[in-house]
């Protein structure tokens, strides 16, 4: 008896375990796919539709140079966003630069965008599904598995996160970027290079969403219409964050992934993403400026 | 001035109309009648959003939501109850439910240009993966299955009414031209009334417009449920044209579009939209059979390009070169 209440017990308690792991990995993938965009939203206040397609440029970029011979590690961490973040500073460049300020227009340029990159991927890639194993091996607990690789997405979300919050508040980048966002007549009065740093922003924001895209593309396989599975699910959790990059996005994610998750493992992936999207359209009837707009308004 | 414009519209309208229903279904193959049907149906759409979009100032990515829900109630309908006139109708009628919803949470929120334009696209991309996950055939309302990729096939063609006589192609093709022209004329007449100056007062300044004692909030849910009515009955008659709907309807390439049908004809104008509409179907259909590149890459460049080059979309740019034509004109005179 005694014993059956103890296996009663393990099972339970290896439920619970996995059911945390993947609520976590669930906010990290999460958190790690809208960094970029809230980057590009929050600083310039440009709605970057394209943001899927940079994803999957960087699922491609990673996946293209692993399989010219390229370390793993170096085509993920470094090859993909520098890719990514290099188309980043030619949108910028050609498409961007012509309508800061105009929000409409931005939104539906960036789409038309997002619509060529489609096209010209599925032009060079054609539509099969490519993808690399997940590395590490999978982790046994009960009788459950999960991939070690989901443990590396949460860490590396998390130093992400981090890192970003440490560049914005104590380097000198950071304080420039910060204060050009705030008010780009003082800034550039007090010989800030605006259009500079307009550029090495959408940069980073690129590079970001491209070193997302390739962390994913292991466990999600790469399409070239991979960026449609993305796209709803960052817009939403950047719009609710509100214009604070780091605690809006970060606490969104954390509030969207436990419920998208939750559904989902209570009944199918769809109905997750449509849970997502309610919690998100109630949210936004009661805090039209996101989350952010109400709550933390002076944070990073 | 703004009664001559009126006239003007209701004349041109008149032509229009006896050209494309008193001469066209005689001068043309049957085949070339259905394609035009398919363009007046997306015309019909594209009006739609050129109304809530050029003279309510909503941008909505979602005309596409309910454009596909009136055609998959309409195919619901039609084929559980065997009555199509009942089927227009229900379509119609979900459709301005759904807007009467989404527009509380959206309009009550005050939401801003990017929000409206991310919570409508999310929508539509919802509808699309829901839509293209009920494969199984437990997902069924009435006898219909939903279908998902697959969609719903063998939709009825609307019957005279009464009897149980179906519309040949021709008839069709006129019902749908009649009911553009109607939409046509309706709207312009919206537009001209206290509701439609409002309306625009709103879009150029809501604050200005609370002020004065309207409420904004209902000024545009009203406007945008005249579009989901009219993006539904669109959808109704896009179903029967075709016999079939699927999830594509719901797909970003489609919304894509209908923004690019408004942009290019002319925002603020209500003919823009609808020849828009025509000309990018035209040349979708060509492109498809060329075959040379992606629709979706030519469809993204032509995006681009017409915001960056120009803006204001082709009809107003007409408008105003013959404004300026016809100005020099007056003024040589001595």
């Amino acid at each position: 008896m005694a014993l059956v209440l103890h296996d009663m017990n393990g099972l339970l308690m290896d439920l619970l375990a996995i059911t945390l792991l993947e609520i976590f990995y669930g906010i990290a993938s999460l958190a790690l796919i809208s960094l970029g965009l809230a980057i590009i939203f929050g600083m310039l206040r440009v709605i970057n539709f394209a943001h899927g397609e940079f994803l999957m440029i960087g699922g491609f970029s990673f996946i293209m140079l692993t399989s010219a011979g390229v370390n793993m590690w170096i085509a993920m961490l470094i090859g993909a966003p520098l890719i990514v973040g290099l188309l980043g500073i030619v949108v910028e460049r050609v498409v961007i630069r012509n309508l800061y300020g105009r929000i409409v227009e931005t939104i539906l340029a960036t789409w038309g965008l997002s619509l060529f990159l489609m096209g010209a991927a599925s032009l060079l890639f054609g539509y099969f599904q490519r993808g690399v194993s997940p590395p590490f091996g999978t982790l046994k607990i009960g009788n459950y598995q999960e991939g070690v690789y989901s443990i590396f997405v949460i860490v590396l979300a998390a130093a992400v996160y981090l890192s970003t919050y440490l560049v914005l508040r104590y380097t000198k980048l950071g304080l420039i970027a910060r204060a050009t966002m705030q008010n780009p007549e003082m800034a550039s009065s007090l010989g800030v290079a605006r259009e500079k740093v307009y550029a090495v922003t959408f940069f980073c924001g690129a590079a970001l969403t491209g070193l997302a895209g390739a962390v994913l593309a292991p466990i999600a396989g790469v399409v070239p219409t991979s960026g449609l599975a993305y796209i709803a699910r960052s817009f939403i959790t950047v719009i609710t964050g509100g214009a604070t990059v780091i605690a809006g996005t970060g606490i969104a994610s954390v509030l969207f992934g436990t419920v998208s998750q939750l559904t989902a493992i209570l009944t199918r992936p769809v109905w997750g993403e449509a849970a997502l999207l309610l919690t998100a359209v109630i949210l936004l009837r009661f805090l039209p400026a996101g989350i952010t707009g109400r709550y933390f308004r002076n944070g990073l | 001035m703004r009664a001559l414009q009126s006239h003007v519209t209701t004349i041109g309208t008149l032509v229009a109309g006896i050209v494309l229903v008193g001469i066209v279904p005689f001068a043309v193959a049957p085949f070339t009648l259905a394609d035009l049907t398919l363009y007046a149906a997306m015309a019909i759409l594209a009006m739609s959003l050129g109304f809530i979009w050029g003279f309510g100032g909503i941008l909505s990515f979602g005309q596409s939501v309910f454009f596909g829900v009136g055609g998959y109630t309409y195919a619901i309908v039609a084929l559980n109850f065997d009555s199509p006139s009942l089927a227009l109708l229900a379509a119609i009628a979900v459709a301005v439910t759904g807007a009467l919803l989404l527009g509380y949470f959206i309009f009550w929120g005050r939401l801003s240009d990017v929000y409206l334009a991310v919570i409508t696209l999310t929508i539509s991309l919802i509808f699309f993966m829901l839509m293209n996950s009920m494969s199984s055939s437990i997902y069924r309302i009435g006898d219909v299955p939903i279908g998902g990729y697959n969609g719903i096939p063998g939709i009825p063609p609307l019957v005279v009414p009464g009897t149980d006589r179906s519309l040949s192609v021709a008839e069709t093709y006129v019902l749908v031209v009649t009911v553009a022209l109607l939409v046509y004329l309706g709207l312009s007449w919206l537009i001209r009334t206290k509701f439609g100056r409002i309306l625009c007062s709103i879009k150029e300044n809501e604050v200005r417009a609370e002020l004065l004692g309207y409420d904004a909030r209902l000024y545009k849910l009203a406007a945008f449920a005249v579009g989901a009515a009219i993006a539904g009955m669109a959808g109704a008659l896009f179903a029967v044209y075709s016999g079939l709907i699927n999830p594509d309807v719901f797909g970003i390439g489609f919304s894509a579009q209908i923004i690019v049908w408004v942009m290019l004809g002319g925002l603020g104008t209500l003919i823009g939209p609808a020849l828009g509409a025509v000309l990018i179907q035209m040349l979708v259909v060509w492109l498809g059979k060329v075959q040379v590149i992606d629709a979706n890459m030519a469809l993204g460049v032509l995006f681009i390009v017409a915001v960056l080059l120009v803006p204001a979309g082709l009809v107003p740019r007409l408008q105003g070169l013959l404004a300026v034509a016809f100005g020099n004109l007056a003024r040589s005179r001595p």
